[in-house]
């Protein structure tokens, strides 16, 4: 089908692959783009907040003509039980800048938009494409791939894996090992569709101002889990996800998760009268710095999700998957210009330039998040949410208890659902891994 | 009667996508087996398109044009070969509008 040889194939139209594309094609080399979707960004999912400045480095004047929805001026943390949530909200006009700084988007859209871009800059992209196999010479260096379209196998002189999540191809071929159950969320999503002057009212908005709700607790049901609500410019997106292995054990399904989110009292109004058009699923990478896998090889590098890197406590995944793509690209682009081959020796220059960005500095900060959060789900989405509704509660509720019985009330609940030595090391391992 | 409105539930929200079926051409298969392991039957609950349940003789069976491939089954069950998954071919499978 396709004869000629390329300096690089990407696999992938997603973030990644499509900063490392577009990266490449800009710089003058021959890069072929596979996709297995109809479209780039029909098979992908995301929330989604999207950080303005890694896209900048990669396309600085991205505002002119990008699928934005809002930009954020508003965000707020909410802690939930059954009936109630314990907020902290930060708003800021600071954020109504000439340049902002954190958008909403429809990953559809974006992605449409983003292989666009990746076509002007030179290179050529192929759709409805699922990569099967990669192609290896004697010595074992990748030198192609093998699609599902007829015809032989295409080659290149660097593939970039930018699969995704799931990424088969890098799996079946043993570059890494098999997601594990406890290191990947399962996240369920919809698409929730209002009139934008009801949206701008209900959430106190101007414009194409935006606000961000991320919320946890018992709607997760005691597993590691966050919810999200985020307003696009005529919609809301919203959705859960909790570990993979919490839901093997606990068997809860997913979309009684989401209906009993959105079912919520804090949340029913604020999504009350709007049409759904879509229902999404999608897994996100959790397992933090310790799951990051072998990055490259002879002949192949790994970015995005598909190299685990994403920031769950932060819930950033699009940025580090951008940087990532574009990061490689300009790995590769410096070994060509040197004239040396694609072989792992020369792409660890990939890794070596990643673990100098913020990807790897900030994913080494909490390296000790997972394990903690997945060890001890019950007290952080079930206990310490019930406790702190009740303490709240406590003291706001005016009913002639005086002040210091409902204190002590208070600590007592504490100290008797999780101990004075539960309390204190769980604040300590926290702590810990934050710092 | 909770198991019904369930199914319904999940039907309805499906309702709302896009797909395009790759007719004869399932990307997912149950192997046979005699007894469902814990996370096979586990997927029957947990699967976000409800594309697995349980026949009468309690042995897991999948049907997969719901399908949304979030990958959930595979990480669960492909390494023990209960299962065994693969993409649609290029163009097939859910099409998400807005993702
Ligand atoms: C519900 C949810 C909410 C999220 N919210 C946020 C958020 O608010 N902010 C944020 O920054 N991140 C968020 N993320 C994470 C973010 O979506 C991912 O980190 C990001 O999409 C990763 O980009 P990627 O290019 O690595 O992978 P993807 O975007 O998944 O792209 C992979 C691409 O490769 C294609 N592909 C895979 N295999 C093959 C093959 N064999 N042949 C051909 N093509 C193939 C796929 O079709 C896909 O287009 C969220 C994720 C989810 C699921
Ligand atoms: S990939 Fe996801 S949606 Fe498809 S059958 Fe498996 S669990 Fe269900």
């Amino acid at each position: 089908m396709i004869e000629e040889e390329f300096d690089a194939i990407v696999v992938g139209a997603g973030m990644s692959g499509n900063a490392a594309a577009y990266t490449m094609a800009r710089q003058g080399l021959t890069v072929l783009q596979l996709e297995r979707g109809e479209y780039p960004g029909s098979k992908n999912v995301q929330g989604a907040i999207m950080y303005a400045d890694m896209l900048e480095q990669i396309i600085p004047d991205f505002r002119n003509d990008a699928p934005l929805e809002r930009h954020l001026v508003e965000q707020r943390f909410w802690l939930m039980d059954d009936t109630s949530h314990t907020g902290m909200q930060y708003r800021s006009d600071d954020f109504n800048e000439a340049k902002p700084n954190r958008y909403t988007i429809i990953r559809a859209q974006f992605d449409k938009w983003f292989s666009r871009k990746v076509r002007e800059a030179g290179a050529t992209v192929l759709c409805e494409t699922t990569v099967t196999d990669l192609v290896r010479n004697a010595k074992g260096k990748v030198i192609g791939v093998r699609t599902d379209r007829a015809g032989g196998p295409i080659y290149a002189d660097v593939v970039v894996l930018a699969e995704g999540v799931n990424g088969l191809l890098g799996t079946r071929a043993g570059l890494r090992k098999m997601l594990k159950p406890q290191s990947v969320a399962l996240a369920v999503k919809e698409m929730h569709f209002l009139p934008d002057e009801v949206i701008e009212q209900r959430f106190g908005l101007q414009g194409d101002e935006g606000c961000v709700i991320e919320a946890a607790g018992t709607i997760s049901r005691s597993m590691a889990g966050l919810a999200f609500l985020y307003t696009n410019k005529e919609s809301i997106s919203l959705g859960i996800g909790c570990l993979v292995s919490d839901f093997a054990k606990t068997m809860e399904s997913p979309y009684v998760l989401l209906d009993a989110f959105k079912n919520h009292p804090s949340i029913r109004p604020l999504i009350a009268g709007s049409e759904v058009k879509e229902y999404s699923a999608h897994l996100i990478p959790e397992g933090g710095y310790k799951a990051i896998p072998q990055l490259f090889g002879d002949g192949w590098v790994a970015v995005g999700d598909a190299a685990q890197l994403n920031n769950a406590i932060h819930r950033e995944g699009s940025n580090l998957a951008m940087t990532s793509g574009r990061i490689a690209g300009e790995a590769i682009i410096e070994i060509k210009g040197r004239n040396q081959p694609m072989i792992r020796r020369n792409l660890a220059l990939y890794k070596t330039m990643l673990d100098k960005s913020f990807v790897v500095k900030d994913l080494r900060k909490y390296k000790d998040m997972p394990a903690l959060i997945h060890t001890n789900s019950r007290n952080f989405f079930m206990t310490y949410p019930q406790l702190m509704s009740q303490a709240a509660q406590n003291f706001m509720r005016v009913d002639g208890t005086p002040k210091i019985e409902k204190e002590k009330a208070t600590t007592a609940a504490f100290i008797k659902a999780r101990s004075r030595w539960g309390l204190i090391s769980d604040v300590v391992r926290l702590a810990l891994a934050w710092r | 009667m909770t198991i019904a409105v369930t199914k319904l539930r999940v039907e309805e929200k499906l309702y709302q996508n896009r797909y395009l079926v790759d007719p004869g051409r399932p990307h997912i298969k149950v192997q046979p087996h005699e007894r469902p392991s814990a996370n096979l039957l586990a997927l029957t609950h947990i699967c976000p398109a409800k594309c697995y349940e349980l026949n009468d003789k309690g042995q897991v069976e999948t049907t997969s044009d719901g399908c949304m491939e979030c990958g959930t089954c595979r990480v669960l069950c492909e390494a023990s070969g209960e299962i065994v998954w693969n993409y649609p071919r290029g163009g097939f499978g859910v099409l998400f509008k807005f993702g």
